[in-house]
């Protein structure tokens, strides 16, 4: 797989699954996040993709601590975030830090917008006076191309969305972290400064010799900073990786049927290209928490009496694992 | 194929306070003609939900007409949509015209089952219609948008976001209007259903010879759907033409650069995006409103504000420079 060079592994999810109880379904066990496993080394990148309600942000939540998972653990550095104290916590804390989809909600309306650079500076003492933390926070904002001077004493409604979303980048920045787990960072954002905001992770990455996490519904931004990092791609049906391999060969050749529905799906900005295909309208989400076979059985074009009666493993195939019974076929092993 | 809605230098503000205005649409003209789907594209912000609610008069404080006139030609008659009363635009809304608005599957009433739903929406239009009929019909729509009979029976709250989005749209076809407003119809579905949704009102639209106009900021979408392409900026229809003629020739500074900078699968190009933020609708700035963020402003721009001139067959743009953009 990439990025296989001597970089140290950072953060490695292995069989992490998490289950949520809800008495809505008489007390039956809904599986966000079903054994999903995936590692992410120094200064490279990891795109996970998925649907809404693929689990995705249960993984980020996980990724950074936030939430236990119900099976599997999560190392960073080789020991397990959950079982982390005192200094060492506040460490992995510091280096892990999260940039959230809503820039409105992730900055409080009735406070600056420099409070929140200031308190992550000094929480994790990474300056022991004020002055000095103001001095790093011009020093971060110039680096991602803005001017301090149009960010001290405003508030967050003085900034579009755009700008907003890089403040708050800027502050993750400010812990020095090693990888950022970014969820959902440019869907809030407008179409034509979308680009940009992908463009400063990939300055940043080499800036900082950080990692990042992209987590995204999008998959064409999902490409544009995936071939850009050489990034390794995982695509998320229902709670499982359903595909995962380098993005160059996920998304311009996809091999389970759920990733080449989704990519036919996916309205192209050229009327020379118009869908060819109609679209499978997903019918019977009734049935959604089928407990045996593959998830995606009922949607699949391909599905064989095997699909519906076991859970297919993840086969290696050209350098990707794909979860579907096709890949034993093609010779695919376990 | 005549014209079916007109709108003239349509103006519509949001009073904030006194003498202070959101300048939401300001002097909007715009003709479709009957059978065609036009596409309303722009970044949030830039007026594209107040035009639909001026189309289709639902203003409400607020927002108030500033100044213009809506026309709907029906059977022959041009009808001043803003002059109409409560009563006659009854008479329009639903059989006319429909809406899909923004956030659609929340509009269901939620006490109803679906099939009840359904039943009075069809009751209110088709009244010489027998029953059996209008279950023939309503079966039929159900289940070329992939939905079982069985969500008849059941109450919004039953079904999930997307199934309750396609119930939407099917109300607003069944009635078989002569013009359906869609806002954001797909916003936050998912790949295979919004694909499945948008096939479905364009078929719709296209057997019915019905005009579907389609607000939507995804250009992909607009690329996918639409026959003729409206691009907002703040406030304004800047450039508007053949869905096709757009993409493959983008006039205005604004469309190129937002056409440029979408990433595409299988481009490996690196892209850059727009500088700069949209401006305040209540002070817009003077002359060309796209002035402070384009690369190739000059003193006119910054005074006289571009009128919308043909510039390549049904192809019209706002602005001074088009003809040197593409050097």
């Amino acid at each position: 797989m990439i990025g296989l060079g001597k970089e140290k592994t950072l953060l490695d999810l292995r069989g992490v699954t998490r289950v949520f109880r809800t008495g809505l379904y008489l007390g039956a066990a809904f599986r966000a996040v079903d054994d999903v496993s995936f590692c992410i080394r120094e200064k490279t990148c990891e795109i996970v993709a998925g649907e809404s309600g693929s689990g995705k942000s249960t993984l980020a939540k996980m990724a950074l601590g936030i939430l236990r998972p119900s099976a599997g653990e999560v190392l960073y550095k080789g020991r397990n975030i959950f079982r982390l104290r005192g200094r060492e916590k506040k460490e992995f804390k510091r280096e892990v830090q999260p940039v959230f989809q809503d820039p409105y909600e992730t900055f409080s309306p009735f406070r600056k917008v420099t409070d929140y650079l200031e308190a992550t500076v000094l929480n994790f003492g990474i300056a022991k006076s004020k002055k000095e933390a103001i001095r790093l926070i011009d020093d971060r904002l110039r680096r991602m191309g803005m001017d301090p001077q149009e960010v001290h004493g405003k508030f967050p409604h003085e900034f579009s969305g755009g700008q907003l979303q890089r403040l708050s980048i800027a502050r993750a920045l400010m812990a020095n972290p090693r990888l950022l787990v970014a969820d959902e960072p440019v869907s809030m954002v407008d179409a034509s400064v979308r680009v940009d905001i992908l463009a400063l992770f990939v300055e940043l990455m080499a800036d900082f010799n950080m990692s990042v996490i992209y987590i995204t519904h999008d998959l064409s931004t999902a490409y544009y900073l995936g071939v850009q990092t050489n990034a390794e791609i995982v695509i998320m049906y229902r709670g499982e990786c359903v595909e995962k391999g380098s993005v160059e060969e996920v998304l311009i050749n996809p091999l389970h049927p759920y990733s080449k529905m989704l990519l036919d799906a996916l309205p192209e900005p050229n009327p020379q290209r118009k869908w060819t295909s109609r679209a499978r309208l997903p019918s019977l989400t009734l049935k959604e928490f089928r407990k045996t076979g593959c998830k995606f059985a009922e949607r699949c074009q391909y599905a064989a009496q095997i699909c519906f009666e076991k859970r297919p493993p993840s086969f290696y195939v050209d350098n990707r694992a794909v979860r579907c019974w096709i890949m034993e076929e093609k010779g695919g092993t376990p | 194929m005549g014209r079916i809605i007109e709108l003239q230098n349509v103006s519509a503000y949001y009073k904030i306070g006194r003498e202070l205005y959101v300048r939401a649409v300001d002097g909007v003209s715009l003709s479709v003609e009957e059978g065609k789907i036009l596409g309303i594209a722009g970044e949030s912000g830039c007026g594209k939900t107040t035009l639909i609610k001026v189309c289709t008069a639902s203003i409400k404080p607020p927002l108030t007409v500033a100044g213009g006139n809506v026309f709907y030609y029906m059977e022959g008659k041009r009808i001043a949509l803003l002059a109409l009363n409560e009563k006659e635009l009854r008479r329009l809304r639903w059989k006319f015209f429909t809406l899909v608005p923004q956030a659609a599957m929340n509009s269901l009433n939620p006490v109803k089952k679906v099939g009840a739903i359904f039943s009075e929406t069809l009751r209110a239009c088709i009244r010489s219609m027998d029953k059996a009929r209008i279950k023939e019909i309503v079966h039929e729509c159900l289940h070329s948008l992939g939905l079982p009979s069985e969500v008849l029976g059941m109450y919004p709250c039953q079904l999930s976001g997307g199934m309750k989005q396609r119930i939407v749209v099917a109300l607003a076809t069944i009635t078989i209007p002569k013009v359906i407003f869609c806002d954001e119809p797909t916003t936050g579905l998912d790949l295979v259903t919004q694909k499945g949704i948008l096939q479905f009102l364009q078929e719709k639209a296209k057997a019915a010879n019905s005009t579907l106009i389609l607000v939507s900021h995804d250009i992909g979408i607009q690329a996918q759907v639409t026959d003729i392409l409206a691009i907002a900026y703040a406030g304004k229809i800047v450039e508007i033409g053949p869905t096709e003629e757009i993409f493959a020739r983008p006039l205005h500074p604004y469309t190129i650069k937002l056409i440029s900078s979408l990433p595409i699968i299988g481009d490996r190009s690196s892209k850059a995006g727009l500088v700069g933020t949209p401006p305040s609708l209540i002070r817009p700035p003077q002359g060309c409103r796209f002035h402070p963020r384009c690369v190739l402003a000059e003193d006119i721009c910054e005074r006289k504000e571009p009128p919308l001139i043909e510039r390549r067959p049904n192809h019209y743009v706002a602005c001074f420079k088009s003809g040197e953009v593409r050097g």
